[in-house]
């Protein structure tokens, strides 16, 4: 059976002059421990479905049911990580990744034990007591991670969380991420506009059309980790997938081009 | 010679300067005692002041005004301007009332202060909480309605209830707006004590440098202006170091 379920999914944003058509008609299902990638350029409504599963957006039409049960609002069984760093500045990494926990009354010391863990699985140890405007963008974004980890959200909701870091450290974090998924087998939906992240990572692709979204392709991904950038499967693959989305970037460039 | 040193001099420079002719001027009969005493009779004055106990309850007097009204007024206006931040229909309650009040000086209100609470300590402490109330209340509201929604929504799906969200999102993420509102009302606090003093109170600097003023004691005036710039130096100085504490996770205020 499916883990999460999108059935005829709609949503469209009522502005005051026009309204946005951000998605239409959506179908998609996830398996229990799959890794999915929505790929597609800015505007395509990718962000949209992740916020509409995460439960911060209410869809116009259709359904989003997870685990058997459909979302109707925010909760920590459907964890995100931020585009932004959306780590709590007033707290330490420590208390960060402690406040699901104390969130849920959760035990002092069962708390510091999967705090201490956490740190260590990340590679935080030495930021514990920081405050997040001494670390890096990648090391906040660790933060996020853990903070996820601790409340053991069976489904990570992560809206391009990587996109502000830099290649070295973005790659870094790619397999650390690959790593976790591979051990908690966590069902990870990963928003990203980047062709070779999504190859990198995902075991399928959702390539998504430009305004209104809707599904251009489903591929799956089958080579196994870690993957080679370099080789010939991957980048024909990525050819493949390029045009499909220059094709929905070029109608998102002349959108643009008739709204000047 | 180290640099510290240099800067420590050049800023010693100019004040001795100005006392070194500020004294000559007085020796030389430039100027009557009663229009500008000298540094030198002031300093006499002060330890005067000092020795016979008198400073010590002004100042503490003072202190004990500020502290109360502050509190006060600032105890109020936290919880109300918390709620008027976080609640639109709270706000659309209260705000009407506060633009009217709050543009009033809280000197404005020396008379009608007299009226209800007589002479003493009571108007005193209303007229300076009244200054506290009005920049705490505005800077909490601003704080709580400018909290970056990616806080909550991160918080909301952590699985965070009203009330958490209040205690460990809410309140510390305004506090940098929350300790800018304190800094302002303290500083309200501390012109209106001495204001109040001289109307409605018998000791405390403000009082004091009145009363030396009756008898043309103006080296005691200026021995108490200073002492007041003193206090009002030690008090921002505490509340710096309240505000580096409390804000030591913050990048700044343009962050």
């Amino acid at each position: 059976m499916d883990y999460i379920s999108i059935n005829n999914l709609s949503k469209t944003f009522q502005g005051s002059e026009r309204s946005v058509p951000a998605l239409l008609d959506i179908n998609l299902s996830l398996s229990r421990g799959e890794f999915v990638c929505l790929l597609g350029p800015s505007g395509c409504g990718k962000s949209t479905l992740l916020n509409s599963i995460a439960g911060f957006i209410q869809p116009s039409a259709g359904e989003i049911i997870v685990d058997g049960k459909p979302v109707r609002e925010p909760g920590p069984e459907r964890g995100v990580v931020f585009q932004e760093y959306a780590i709590f500045p007033w707290m330490t990494v420590a208390r960060n990744i402690a406040f699901g926990l104390e969130i849920k009354g959760t035990p002092a010391n069962e708390i510091r034990d999967r705090v201490d863990t956490l740190l260590e699985t990340l590679g935080l140890k030495e930021f514990r007591d920081r405050y997040p405007k001494d670390l890096s963008g990648g090391m906040r974004q660790r933060v996020a991670i853990a903070r996820l980890l601790a409340i053991d959200s069976p489904v990570m909701l992560m809206d391009e969380p990587f996109g502000a870091l830099d290649a070295l450290t973005r790659r870094t974090l790619q397999d650390e991420l690959l790593r976790i998924w591979q051990e908690s087998r966590k069902t990870i939906l990963f928003v990203t506009h980047s062709i070779e992240e999504s190859l990198y990572l995902a075991n399928r692709i959702v390539v998504m059309t430009y305004r209104p979204g809707t599904i251009k392709r489903n591929q799956v991904v089958d080579m196994p980790h870690p993957r080679d950038p370099s080789g010939a499967e991957f980048n024909e693959l990525k050819r493949e997938l390029g045009l499909l989305v220059m094709e929905e970037q070029e109608r998102h460039t002349s959108d643009e081009m008739k709204a000047l | 010679m180290s640099a510290g040193l240099k800067s420590l001099l050049r800023g010693i420079a100019m004040p001795v300067l100005v006392l070194v002719l500020w004294e000559a001027t007085c020796r030389a009969g430039l100027v009557s005692p009663i229009m500008l005493p000298s540094p030198s009779a002031i300093v006499i004055k002060w330890v005067e002041w000092l020795r016979s106990g008198e400073l010590l309850l002004d100042v503490l007097g003072s202190l004990g005004r500020v502290t109360g009204g502050f509190l006060l007024g600032a105890g109020l206006a936290l919880p109300l301007g918390l709620f008027m931040g976080s609640s639109p229909r709270i706000y659309e309650y209260f705000n009407p009332i506060v633009q009217v009040l709050r543009p009033i000086p809280p000197i404005a209100w020396i008379p009608m202060s007299i009226l209800w609470f007589g002479l003493g300590n009571p108007p005193a402490i209303f007229l300076i909480s009244l200054g506290a109330f009005f920049p705490v209340l505005m800077n909490t509201i601003a704080g709580v309605q400018n909290v970056d929604g990616i806080y909550l929504r991160a918080a909301r799906n952590l699985g965070a209830g009203r009330s958490t969200m209040f205690r460990r999102v809410i309140l510390p993420a305004a506090t940098p707006y929350i300790l800018a509102g304190i800094r302002i009302g303290i500083g309200t606090a501390f012109i209106v004590v001495i204001v109040s003093e001289m109307i409605a109170v018998n000791n405390g600097l403000g009082y004091r440098i009145l009363e030396a003023r009756e008898f043309m004691w103006s080296d005691k005036i200026i021995a108490g202006m200073i002492t007041i710039g003193l206090l009002g130096l030690a008090i921002d100085q505490v509340m710096n170091a309240l505000n580096n504490y409390l804000l030591r996770w913050h990048r700044g205020m343009d962050n």
